[in-house]
């Protein structure tokens, strides 16, 4: 069985392992219910009182409004679900990727049309020290 | 006696759905990665499968954290595109092969797959986006009014940690190949593994990308799986992005071609939006193993 310590270990990156799920839980299935159009609706024409129906925790409903896509990863949201809160506002994968790793989408979609990000330097974060 | 006479793995990208949606294939940026696809057109239109069986996962479209199916069959005659925020993909309604499936899930459960039965599941990206490219038309892949054959989905779990194992989705196609095998009418099937190849959407390290490490993974393909089936999750993870672990569903078009397989074609091209994308056609059979492997040493030979 692979170890926490390995999963922690890889830089950057949150696996939706069973401690992510159990805190995101709620946050997800907002994201969730925003598959239907008249969610979407309900949601863009009143975000507080949309987001009243889901039991998100403080940090996690900052998190929504604030539109901080890192900080909603870390409290437990998974990119696919969050994606559908993507699509409703109208950004896409690249856009959201761009602001979880600290760039403007064009300096993101510059960097993938030049090969991506490396795997150098980008395996293991006790390797890099 | 249904029989499976090809396989083939590919990305399935939302934004090459996009792409086609929106008539962005001949934009200097998706050409060369649609290019690719048109041998593969052809090749399935040669092939005239009667049924194509396609793996994929779902990307929290019919699936909610409610139920987390392992590995699903639909069942149903029909599986709607599914609208995943944007409103649903302008293709057509894909037709089930609902007998066949069936048939699946019996034949896979005896030997003791444990698959979850479904009869209402929307399809998304992950299963539109490949059936677009290899159904298309022309490097345009222009949608067709109707797909040209019915499709048996399979929906495997790769977004909960844990996945199911690499080794566990090959030993799945081995036997779906035994369950192809034992229905009785006359079917072509041809299996599909779809999702990866490199690349993470999430996290500061979103847009990994590993050139090297996908490669290696499409030369094993064919001559070498087992080997494939022993990589561990964490090392999808590490070198192929977090959102990687979606070759494991290669491995089960693998394992249905049987012992021996011949890789027909292939295609790479980064990016295609945050993704490597990649795709991979092989052909089942002793006889075609051995003359690929003919033309890889004649190839060698050439070059020297």
């Amino acid at each position: 069985m692979a170890k926490q310590a390995d999963f922690d270990d890889v830089p950057g990156t949150y696996l939706f392992d069973r401690y992510r799920s159990r805190q995101g839980y709620h946050l997800n299935m907002f994201y969730f219910s925003l598959m239907k159009a008249a969610n979407r609706e309900a949601f863009l024409g009143d975000e507080q009182k949309y987001l009243d129906k889901f039991k998100l925790t403080p940090e996690q409903r900052n998190a929504v409004l604030a539109r901080d896509w890192l900080r909603m990863i870390k409290l437990g949201g998974n990119i696919y679900y969050m994606s559908k809160l993507g699509a409703t506002l109208g950004r896409s994968f690249q856009y959201m990727a761009g602001a979880m790793s600290g760039v403007t989408q064009e300096q993101y979609a510059e960097m993938m049309l030049k090969g991506g990000r490396s795997i150098e330097g980008n395996r293991s974060k006790k390797r890099r020290k | 006696m249904a029989r499976i006479v090809g396989g083939l793995a590919t990305t399935h990208v939302p934004a090459i759905g996009a792409a086609i949606d929106q008539g962005k294939t001949q934009t200097p940026y998706w050409k060369p990665l649609f290019d690719g696809y048109v041998r593969a057109q052809e090749w399935l239109a040669a092939k005239k499968p009667d049924v194509i069986v396609l793996v994929y996962n779902d990307h929290a479209t019919a699936f909610s954290l409610e139920i987390i199916p392992t590995f699903a069959i639909g069942v149903a005659e029909e599986f709607p595109p599914a609208d995943e925020g944007w409103g649903p993909r302008p293709v057509p309604v894909v037709k089930g092969h609902s007998e066949l499936a069936w048939h699946l899930c019996e034949s896979l459960i005896l030997d003791e797959f444990d698959i979850t039965m479904i009869n209402v599941m929307p399809v998304d990206h992950g299963f539109t986006v490949p059936l677009s490219i290899t159904c298309g038309k022309g490097s345009t892949c222009a949608t067709p009014a109707a797909w040209p054959c019915k499709v048996v989905p399979i929906s495997v779990n790769v977004v909960q940690y844990p996945p199911p194992t690499g080794k566990r989705c090959f030993d799945l196609g081995r036997a779906i190949a035994k369950a192809v095998k034992s229905y009785p009418e006359d079917l072509k099937v041809v299996v599909y593994g779809t999702g990866g190849m490199s690349h993470q959407l999430h996290g500061e390290r979103a847009g990994l990308i590993n050139q090297e490490w996908d490669k290696k993974f499409m030369d094993g393909l064919a001559p070498n799986p087992e080997r494939l089936t022993r990589i561990p999750f964490i090392e999808y993870v590490r070198e192929t992005g977090a959102e990687g672990i979606e070759m494991v569903m290669w491995l089960i078009m693998r394992g249905a071609l049987g012992d021996k397989a011949a890789e027909i074609y292939r295609h790479y091209h980064v990016p295609a939006s945050n993704t490597a994308a990649g795709l991979i056609i092989l052909e089942p059979g002793a006889k075609a193993a051995k003359t690929a492997v003919k033309r890889r040493v004649a190839k060698k030979k050439a070059r020297r």
